[in-house]
């Protein structure tokens, strides 16, 4: 079990410069998690949502407005807030292994935990190509090797940013079961970023949907149903419709 | 059944492969040996004192691969065959530059040698040669280390820190393109030994291009690959140790191997302008002797330094950067 931690942001603005002026991304955002549980965040491509998890991972403090984790303020990154970064970024001169190592070195952890290393991997169903080198792997499984890297440091909140887009659709429904079970498990924090509706609602207890960019909450859904869940449950297939209406896409559900 | 098909094709294949003749060894063994025939059949037009051996020599040559190519280039020998146009065309050169220095004796001398009298150089002075390379490995090596290491630790400081940038990129800049050779008389003045100034040239000629590639090479890690580990709590120190470095490694490389080059121009000057030793003073020495066969033999002895330490450089490279796919063999 790890510490799972609580967040809670008020009123997050923020916005990039591209070419001299101001590109709004995020517009008043307030969003609370509590500790242990589990929350999805579904919007259209662009609208701001790995930038929001940048802002939680303390990469870069927002222009205006408040993030704090466990009733501090994020002022910076944080081994106990790790994210999982949409593109895989393995470095390609380290081989899987050394990669899934990476956070334990960082913090010199390696010698005592090190067997976690494989732990993760075979989680990820990796454990075979250990020693291959990131040019050698394909794109889902860089992506695997990735959610193995930040699963090794079994972080309080788990930041995932489309961890499982690039996997077929099997590998992604066993991979959904496995982090579902990881997390009733180990009782950690998750913010889940993803464009597969099917997926929030089978693995969030709540599920918000954002605005085109500059994004805005438009809808809250809470999914009161207990894990592990089944897609086809009639009150889950009634709520992707819900979902995807306020998406925009009635013709599509 | 099954079983007994997927055995069969391995053995049987080995079997069915004829013995078969390298028939490019043949043709090089045939080539060497004709022109040990030419050396030794034919009288000199000189006093020579190398004829025999370079005979001998060519005629072993010209055996080993006749027997070779008979028996098919086996074993180790099999890495030979693509070799085999390259030992047809030295032993035609071979040929063609015996005929019109020893035989015919149609070019000018000293300034054109034979092939025997080259040889004589190794047989007769090797000892010489050898006490040369020594000198100049021992004076090129120290000052290489000393360049490539403050040059790699001034290109790190550069792209990782702003400020150091700021400070160091406006002198590297100017004092960089310099050919480090410009420094010569200042060098000679300043320091009090001839060693200590071509020390401090070879180090100059090694640290501006491993200075500037290591930098170009941190400067350009992506900020991504910083995130990564800042998110699992790396602090600066482990940034700079385990992300920008090896990210940076390759072009590093590039930075060693330019420096290299330079290094074995300003040891040759610096040996021919001012250090009593070496393959560049050997060199000097000798063609003030009018010894043009010591000349050529020294530079063949510095082409072999310079080649081994190229090829060493390149040999730690792909062992480091193994991870890296096409890179450019040497
Ligand atoms: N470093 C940056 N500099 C300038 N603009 C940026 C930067 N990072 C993101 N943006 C812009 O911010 C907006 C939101 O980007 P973000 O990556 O958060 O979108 P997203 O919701 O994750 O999209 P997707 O679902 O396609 O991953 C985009 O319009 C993008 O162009
Ligand atoms: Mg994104």
């Amino acid at each position: 079990m790890v510490n799972p931690i609580g967040l809670r942001l008020r009123g997050i603005h923020h916005a990039f410069a591209l070419k001299g002026q101001d590109l709004p991304v995020l517009e008043d955002v307030d969003l609370d998690v509590r500790p242990g549980g589990s929350v999805a965040l579904l919007g259209p491509s662009g609208c701001g949502k790995s930038t929001l998890l940048r802002l939680v991972a303390g990469l870069e403090p927002p222009r205006r407005g408040t993030l704090e984790a466990d009733g501090a303020p994020i002022t910076g990154p944080d081994p106990s807030r790790v994210l999982m970064f949409q593109d895989p970024t393995l470095y390609p001169w380290r081989s899987v292994r050394a990669n899934a190592a990476l956070g334990l070195e960082a913090r010199g952890l390696i010698r005592t935990e090190g067997a976690r290393v494989d732990d993760a991997l075979r989680l990820v169903g990796l454990h075979e190509f250990a020693e291959a080198y990131p040019h050698q792997l394909s794109g889902g499984m860089a992506q695997r090797a990735a959610l193995a890297r930040a699963l090794v440091n079994r972080p309080g909140l788990l930041l995932l940013d489309e961890p499982l887009g690039k996997l077929d659709s099997l590998t992604r429904l066993k991979m959904q079961e496995e982090l579902v079970a990881l997390w009733q498990r180990e009782g950690f924090t998750t913010l889940l970023v993803t464009h597969d509706v099917e997926e929030a609602l089978l693995m969030a207890e709540r599920v918000l949907v954002f605005s085109p960019r500059p994004a805005r909450v438009v809808s809250e859904i809470a999914v009161d149903r207990p894990f592990p869940r089944h897609r086809d449950d009639p009150h889950l297939v009634a709520l992707r419709r819900e979902v995807l209406e306020t998406l925009g896409l009635r013709e599509a559900a | 059944m099954s079983a007994s098909a997927e055995a069969g094709p391995l053995p049987a294949a080995r079997e069915a492969r004829p013995w078969r003749i390298w028939a490019g060894g043949g043709i090089a063994g045939l080539a060497w040996l004709a022109a040990a025939a030419l050396v030794l059949a034919w009288p000199d037009a000189d006093d020579y004192g190398r004829t025999e051996l370079l005979g001998g020599i060519a005629a072993t040559v010209g055996l080993l691969l006749l027997l070779a190519g008979l028996a098919g280039a086996p074993g180790p020998i099999a890495r030979l065959r693509p070799a085999g146009p390259w030992l047809v065309a030295l032993a035609a050169g071979l040929i063609a530059w015996e005929l019109v220095t020893a035989k015919l004796d149609l070019l000018p001398r000293p300034f054109f040698v034979a092939p025997q009298a080259l040889l004589e150089v190794f047989t007769d002075d090797y000892a010489k040669l050898g006490d040369s390379v020594l000198h100049s490995l021992l004076l090129l090596i120290p000052g290489y280390l000393l360049g490539a290491t403050i040059g790699f630790v001034t290109g790190v400081a550069m792209g990782w820190s702003r400020r150091v940038g700021y400070w160091a990129h406006p002198v590297l800049r100017l004092i960089g393109p310099l050919p480090a050779t410009a420094w010569l008389p200042i060098a000679f003045f300043a320091f009090s030994t001839s060693r200590q100034a071509s020390t401090f040239l070879i180090a100059l000629a090694t640290f501006f291009p491993v200075a500037v590639l290591t930098w170009s090479g941190v400067a350009s890690v992506a900020g991504s690959f910083y995130d990564v580990a800042r998110t699992m709590g790396a602090r600066p120190w482990f940034l700079i140790r385990k992300v920008a470095v090896p990210a940076a490694l390759p072009s590093v490389f590039v930075g060693l191997f330019m420096g290299l080059g330079s290094s074995f121009s300003v040891l040759v000057v610096a040996e021919m302008m001012g250090v009593k030793s070496g393959l560049g003073f050997y060199m000097q020495w000798s063609q003030g002797w009018a010894a043009y066969a010591n000349v050529y033999a020294a530079l063949l002895v510095l082409a072999g330094m310079c080649t081994g330490l190229v090829t060493l450089l390149f040999r730690v490279r792909d062992w480091k950067l193994a991870w890296q796919k096409g890179v450019v063999r040497w």
